[in-house]
């Protein structure tokens, strides 16, 4: 099913997402990878605040290239997903409920989905140019120092994207690969 | 003896570091094109629409096709009758990397020390591959490879006793692992013989090779045609999301190898197969 979908992911949106929806997400969302993962669970373990309110938030796993002069932001596709996984259930467990990004997650992520009501969208990996153009305002808001990895706060209009993991733990990279062999 | 100014090298990698990260080179759009056309399912359909979209854009706009502007990988063939004079080589194409990924606008990807880590900043080192062939030229080929991809290859010293369907079943095994995490569909490249670190070699110059020609050998020829087709047949699809297009190209690049063993390294990278080659 093709869904549109505002920001910010409330619960009872996320419940509405099954796995292989298209959705095209507007609204604002953050922008964290491996470091910056790093970084804000550190922070939490010492019990800091984040540098956002993660209540409801989507987390986009991106480095984008350096914006041209007159760009927004520069080519902004997704990183594989799974080198978050270590860190997805500590910052599902203070209420960040979207994730953004590509390839398989851990089944304890999934689990940790299940729990707190996260949902795993998918953006193409490899077409960074195209989802640049979704992306309408670019705020660096911490963590300056880990360049292509600091901390950006985005606000993205109809943002294409897959649902490939649901809160009920249905996933994309298992049915979709199923239907095809049934064929 | 033909003398070089290594700054005529730098300026060449400077220019391809560029050329590469926002062109794709002809041979891997139309195999994904290709691919769209025998595609039946929506989602894959729509998939492979999004990223010949999005390469459309890279060249129109001159931007990276991918944030993931790579490590670069470098290969320089040196005639035996040149003499590269004005500096030190090394350093003149890290210069090129230097100020290709600065001036295009290209991400900064590389870290000084793999277990302490550190952006160096500048994309340097490169990935330096220097080999010395007959003549007075120069070629040099950049590669800017992604960690999506290189990160889902794989090596394993096979026993010769292994044989054929040895190597058959690590390249199934290895596609199957990587699963979605390459961003799919990919590109496969063997490399069969030599030693430990030749065969990963092979394996990278396999995904440099452009995916309309075989491998010279028919019997390897034969070889890239079957697997290819058994990766598809496997049904990850574009992204993962299922389907019939998990490869655009399998190449497999060969060398002699000790009575004792089989090395076989497979690399894997995604389907923005990024590569240009100049001559000085």
């Amino acid at each position: 099913m093709e869904k549109h979908i505002t920001l910010p992911l409330t619960e009872e949106i996320a419940k509405t997402l099954k796995a292989g929806d298209t959705v095209y997400l507007t609204g604002t969302i953050y922008t964290s990878r491996d470091a910056g993962h790093k970084r804000m669970c550190e922070s939490l373990a010492k019990g800091e605040e984040l540098p956002f309110d993660p209540k409801d938030a989507t987390i986009y796993y991106v480095g984008p290239t350096p914006a041209k002069p007159g760009q927004v932001i520069g080519s902004a596709g997704p990183t594989t997903s799974g080198r978050m996984d270590a860190y997805a259930p500590t910052m599902m467990s203070v209420g960040a409920r979207g994730m953004i990004g590509k390839g398989a997650r851990l089944p304890e992520v999934v689990e940790a989905m299940k729990k707190y009501t996260g949902v795993y969208f998918g953006a193409i990996g490899g077409a960074g140019a195209l989802l640049a153009k979704c992306i309408k305002k670019c705020e660096l808001i911490a963590y300056e120092d880990l360049g292509a990895e600091a901390l950006r706060k985005l606000y993205v209009e109809d943002m294409p994207l897959f649902v490939i993991i649901d809160c009920e733990g249905n996933n994309l990279y298992e049915t979709g690969r199923a239907e095809y062999l049934k064929k | 003896m033909r003398e070089i100014q290594v700054s005529a090298i730098t300026d060449v990698v400077e220019r391809l570091c560029i050329e590469a990260n926002t062109h794709l080179p002809g041979d891997v759009k139309c195999a994904i094109e290709t691919c769209r056309a025998c595609e039946d399912g929506a989602i894959a359909q729509g998939v492979l629409d999004k990223i010949i979209e999005n390469y459309n854009i890279a060249d129109s706009e001159n931007v990276p096709i991918c944030q993931d502007t790579g490590m670069a990988c470098v290969f320089l063939e040196i005639g035996q009758d040149v003499h590269l004079v004005g500096g030190d080589l090394r350093e003149a194409v890290d210069e090129g990397v230097r100020r290709g990924y600065g001036k295009g606008y290209l991400r900064k990807s590389v870290v000084a020390d793999p277990v302490r880590r550190g952006n160096t900043g500048d994309n340097t080192p490169a990935m330096l591959y220097t080999e010395i062939v007959p003549g007075e030229n120069v070629k040099i080929t950049v590669g800017p490879k992604g960690f999506g991809s290189e990160n889902m290859s794989a090596i394993r010293m096979f026993k010769p006793s292994a044989g054929l369907q040895g190597i058959k079943d690590f390249i199934l095994e290895t596609v199957e692992l990587a699963g979605p995490n390459p961003c799919p569909p990919m590109v496969v490249g063997v490399g069969i013989g030599g030693t430990f670190d030749k065969a990963a070699l092979l394996a990278k110059k396999a995904i440099m090779r452009p995916l309309d020609t075989h491998n010279p050998d028919p019997f390897y020829a034969e070889l890239e045609e079957e697997m290819l087709e058994r990766i598809n047949a496997l049904g990850i699809g574009p992204q993962g999301f299922g389907g019939k297009t998990t490869a655009i190209g399998l190449n497999i690049e060969t060398m002699p190898t000790h009575i004792a063993g089989m090395p076989c390294a497979i690399n894997i990278n995604c389907h923005v197969t990024r590569h240009k080659t100049e001559v000085l």
